[in-house]
């Protein structure tokens, strides 16, 4: 089977950024993407976990993107822009799709 | 004054609220799933909002509502700078930390407003309807004054708040809960709480119960992590300012000329310091403000002291100085 090279994006990011993040992706042209739940973590700001939330500010997702190699660094970008001064993670991985039209 | 905390402290929302917080403490696994927490809080916030709608309903309007909410926002924008004051006094916190968290003490908590309306109820006395409308005009000034604090320091950012932020901020679910159900409330007066009321009244004290299990657990998984975070001084100033804030509602309420139960409440709202409003503005305005301080400080310091010893300290002044 045909298969074609992409990047992977994975943005772990606050909640509260998660509009104004696919704002900035949408404005960039990247158009596709999904939003995933994180249920806790450890980092630099320390141990954090969904359950011991209260404020909708405290919550964070992760944002997902897949698009062609060339488009990555115009996403990276529009990303940085959104999430320089907050807590998160940024990390590209080399990957594969089926369908490379739709990316 | 005693046998008031004695009560409110063995009454069966504190004691939830000790049960979650002990049980965090202890490291137990007990929680309350997310989603019920919020139906919970939905309810919450509908029941104290209708019901103040309607006692606006019953009485009618008056001046005294209009310089009640301009009291509120005055109040709301001047507390940040005694809270970051004493801060400067007590602490060691960076500009922007002491900005952040006085933010949170200018705003106030929906849910010890919730606690000490309860507790009023179990005292019989009544306060002005309107006074929830007055909580949901302090959510919001306090954060233009962390932000102005920020300023005057050197590091504006006129980029800071964005009419996003704005509209997240004044349009927050818990804003246009709290004063749609209390407009539902004032339209359709005791003949709509009559229809409903099996569902609003009753059930109210044990929904609050559960609420205040959950907000238990976080304020214990608050503290869990509070080492390193907070300092003496730290710690010291979020026992200290919400008697400081309740001193200034309290000045304010006589000003104005509030019954004891609206004294009360507008000292339990100057006490209080937002945990669910001010954090999630403050990570999108001054992202280098450190969260764990601002959160811990009012949610696992200034929360519990208010929900424990706070309210009937404040219902007992209230009572002393209006000879309620």
């Amino acid at each position: 089977m045909q298969m074609h090279q992409a990047k992977r994006v994975e943005i772990t990011i606050e909640k509260i950024m998660q509009s104004r993040l696919t704002r900035a992706l949408q404005d960039a042209d990247v158009t596709g993407y999904t939003i995933l739940p994180v249920l806790g973590g450890s980092g630099r700001s320390g141990e954090w976990s969904r359950s011991g939330q209260i404020s909708r500010g405290t919550g964070m997702v992760q944002v997902v993107c897949i698009v062609r190699p060339e488009r990555l660094e115009a996403l990276l970008e529009a990303a940085f822009a959104v999430v320089e001064k907050h807590i998160g993670v940024v990390s590209v991985t080399d990957c594969q799709v089926l369908r490379a039209e739709r990316f | 004054m005693f046998s008031l905390a004695a009560e409110n402290l063995l009454s069966p929302i504190v004691l939830s609220f000790v049960l979650g917080l002990g049980a965090a403490l202890a490291r137990s696994d007990l929680s309350v799933p997310e989603a019920a927490a919020k139906m919970m809080s939905i309810y919450l916030l509908f029941a104290i909002g209708f019901k103040g709608g309607v006692a606006v309903s019953d009485h009618g309007v008056d001046g005294a509502l209009a310089l009640s909410l301009i009291a509120g926002v005055v109040l709301s924008a001047l507390l940040p700078l005694l809270a970051f004051a004493l801060l400067k006094v007590m602490t060691n916190l960076s500009r922007i930390d002491a900005a952040a968290v006085a933010g949170h003490y200018g705003s106030i908590s929906i849910v010890t407003f919730v606690a000490a309306s309860t507790v009023l109820e179990s005292a019989g006395l009544k306060a002005e309807g309107y006074m929830v409308a007055v909580a949901a005009a302090m959510e919001a000034p306090a954060i233009l004054s962390a932000l102005w604090l920020v300023s005057r320091g050197g590091s504006g950012d006129a980029e800071r708040m964005s009419g996003d932020l704005w509209r997240e901020i004044l349009l927050n679910g818990s804003i246009v809960l709290l004063l749609g159900s209390f407009a539902i409330g004032w339209v359709t007066g005791a003949e709509g709480l009559a229809k409903i009321d099996s569902f609003i009244v009753a059930p109210f004290q044990g929904v609050l119960c559960l609420f205040l299990l959950d907000m238990g657990l976080i304020a214990g998984r608050g503290l869990r992590g509070a080492r390193g975070v907070l300092t003496g001084g730290v710690f010291a100033f979020g026992l200290i300012m919400p008697v400081l804030g309740a001193t200034a509602g309290l000045a304010t309420g006589l000003l104005l000329g509030l019954s004891t139960g609206g004294v009360a409440l507008l000292m339990v709202l100057s006490a209080s310091a937002s945990y669910i409003a001010v954090p999630a503005a403050m990570r999108v305005a001054l992202p280098e403000a450190n969260p764990s301080v601002y959160l811990t400080l009012s949610l696992a310091v200034t929360f519990p002291f208010n929900l424990t010893l706070g309210i009937p300290l404040y219902l007992a002044a209230a009572q002393w100085t209006t000879g309620g």
